[in-house]
């Protein structure tokens, strides 16, 4: 067992590659180190940890479990489970954060019953009480209707699953520096229950929601699939990105790719222009912890005005060029 | 083939509300339904009953009245409900739930060939309990899955993720989490809805599954919940009416005081 309280976070990778939201934990996690005096570590496992050692330090880490194995190359339950489970039987961390991604919410929730670890998914918030020195995850729960925050009193570690971009990332700088743990497995004895034939990935033409500053999102108030252009035009302005309600994804108006929800992406960016959307509890659930929510909407009553910063009530075919018109020309 | 799907009794989300006074549920009056995703994961063990023959059987784990949930399962087309019921289950997080579930599955007759769950439960949408039951119970586990094939030695299974899709060999018993993209669920046929109203449906407690006792309901589970509130709502926000290019100006100076023009 380590001689400090630790706070992990799971290093998901794939082929090398570190998953965005790995960086958003750890920034989170430099906040939740600060306030409980817990060394902020992460857990790589790989099949060539080294080329993603930098970034990890860069984005706080302080310490990294480095398990390396050509097992681990690509995600396969029983190996990840294992490899983390058995590093927890050690080392005893207080907390461990996973991304709720396909590979999150498969290893977290087997993790927790390899032990008896309390598991919260999907939190949206996550807190350190000091006086009880416990982690507070708070989460939405019945679509968005209630927020529940929960606690993990008697069991350790307390884990919680975070959806990506639901935290802002922050690099501390470009060459910090920490201890490396080379931590070993053996994987010998596990049985090959199952093997991955073929991985597709599908979305080539990712509209960039998750990386955009801002975006400007069109629902069924824009009247018809022709419409989208003015919120490109706004977007485009703004060198943002087009989002949508699933109202219009459903009608065909713009591809799912562009949706934004609880069945949509999660984005987290620095300005959210709704636009003719009502706001609907599974579309605030995707877009409420962006900085700035700004909402156009002939509906005064609209719950979108509930969220948003500045909201602006008449037609958004009338705003929505006129503001387009202003920005470029502000911007000449 | 000897199929187990997991459903759960849910409140139907859309319609909960909470009380911003009392930070209370709303809960009266708001229907119970089969958790929309377990729908598609009794779907895929009806079309893989079809193909092959065999048997479904339902089992979900809830106060008395889950026994509703079963009856409807039956309904579309399931052969055998289990319901295990117990006040001293009561309080079970995901946790609690997947050890309690994995004993009921060790109890049920002859050897499974395959367990399914929804992809989530809308109530908590924590996706836990599938991962923790095939765990428990000792079968690989399979997230998201999108179809199953019958192979020589298991299945072929294809699963979504964030950004595609991923085609599996798992070997049997196997447990697979099913999403909406799946299928859709046939609906009930006259003859097997009235069969079903007079149906036998077993109910397991404390005393048949034998339990850990420290390992069930509220003792067995590591989380509990803090508190519950209302989502938060914007306070400082600002409304503009009246001519568009006025509140688009005023809109526009108040973004360059805030820096993000
Ligand atoms: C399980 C589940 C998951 C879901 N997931 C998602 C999700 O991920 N994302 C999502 O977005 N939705 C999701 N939904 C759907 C959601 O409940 C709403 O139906 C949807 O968000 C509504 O889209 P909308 O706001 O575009 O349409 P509407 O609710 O029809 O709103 C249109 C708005 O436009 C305004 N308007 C109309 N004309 C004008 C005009 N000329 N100028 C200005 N304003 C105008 C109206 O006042 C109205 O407020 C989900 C639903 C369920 C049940
Ligand atoms: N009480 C229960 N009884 C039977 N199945 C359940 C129960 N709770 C959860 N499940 C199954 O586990 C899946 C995931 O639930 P959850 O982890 O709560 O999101 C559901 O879609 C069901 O298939």
């Amino acid at each position: 067992m380590s001689a400090e309280k630790e706070i992990w976070v799971f290093a998901e990778q794939e082929n090398g590659q570190l998953a965005g939201v790995v960086y958003e934990l750890l920034t989170r996690g430099r906040m939740l180190a600060e306030k409980s005096g817990f060394t902020l570590c992460a857990v790589l496992t790989s099949a060539d940890g080294k080329p993603m050692h930098q970034e990890l330090f860069n984005y706080g880490a302080k310490k990294i479990y480095n398990v390396e194995d050509d097992r681990l190359e690509t995600y396969q339950n029983d190996y990840f489970a294992k490899v983390v489970h058995e590093l927890i039987e050690k080392e005893k961390p207080e907390i461990v954060l996973y991304g709720a991604t396909t590979i999150g919410r498969s290893l977290a929730p087997t993790v927790a019953v390899m032990g008896w670890a309390g598991l919260t998914a999907d939190c949206t918030e996550l807190d350190f009480d000091t006086e009880r020195q416990i982690l507070l995850q708070t989460r939405p729960a019945f679509g968005g209707n209630i927020m529940a925050t929960i606690i993990c009193p008697d069991h350790r570690p307390q884990m919680a699953t975070v959806r990506p971009n639901v935290f802002k990332k922050e690099r501390v700088g470009e060459n910090e520096t920490g201890e490396i743990v080379d931590a070993r497995v053996d994987l010998s004895g596990v049985k090959e229950r199952m093997k991955r034939v073929e991985s597709v990935i599908e979305e080539v033409n990712t509209v960039d929601l998750k990386a955009a500053d801002y975006i400007v999102s069109g629902g069924r108030g824009l009247g018809k699939s022709e419409n989208f252009k003015i919120i490109e035009a706004l977007a485009n302005a703004l060198g943002g990105a087009v989002g949508a309600s699933r109202a219009t994804v459903d009608a065909g108006w713009i591809s799912h790719h562009h949706q934004v929800g609880q069945t949509g992406k999660t984005v987290c960016p620095l300005v959210y222009i709704a636009c003719g959307i009502s706001g609907a509890i599974q579309h605030l659930a995707g877009m409420q912890s962006a900085d700035l929510i700004i909402a156009i909407n002939k509906d005064p009553d609209a719950p979108i005005f509930d969220v948003a910063d500045f909201g602006l009530i008449g037609d958004l075919h009338r705003i929505v060029p006129e503001l387009t018109k202003q920005i470029n020309e502000l911007k000449g | 083939m000897n199929i187990v799907v997991c459903i759960k009794q849910v409140p139907d989300s859309d319609k909960v509300t909470i009380d911003r006074e009392t930070n209370r549920l709303n809960r009266a009056g708001v229907p119970s339904i089969i958790n929309p995703f377990d729908e598609n994961a009794l779907e895929m063990a009806l079309q893989l009953k079809d193909q092959h023959g065999g048997k479904v059987t339902v089992l979900s784990m809830g106060p008395p009245q889950a026994e509703e949930a079963l009856r409807t399962a039956l309904s579309h087309g399931a052969d055998e409900a289990v319901l295990i019921s117990d006040r001293r289950f009561g309080g079970a997080d995901t946790w609690a739930t997947s050890y309690t579930l994995s004993l009921a599955l060790k109890k049920l007759a002859g050897p499974i060939d395959l367990i399914l769950f929804g992809k989530q439960a809308i109530d908590g949408d924590t996706a836990q309990v599938g991962p923790g039951v095939a765990h428990f119970y000792g079968v690989p586990m399979i997230t998201y899955a999108k179809s199953c094939e019958v192979t020589a030695g298991g299945f072929r299974v294809q699963q979504v993720t964030d950004h595609g899709y991923n085609v599996w060999d798992v070997e049997k018993p196997a447990a697979l989490t099913v999403v909406k993209e799946a299928n859709e669920l046939r609906m009930p046929s006259l003859k097997k809805k009235l069969a079903s109203k007079k149906a036998e449906i077993p109910v397991w407690g404390v005393d048949i599954l034998q339990p850990d006792e420290d390992k069930i309901g509220l003792n067995g589970s590591p989380t509990k919940v803090n508190r519950i509130f209302a989502p938060p709502t914007k306070v400082n926000k600002e409304l503009l009416s009246g001519e568009p290019a006025d509140i688009v100006k005023e809109l526009i100076f108040k973004l360059r005081e805030r820096k993000v023009l």
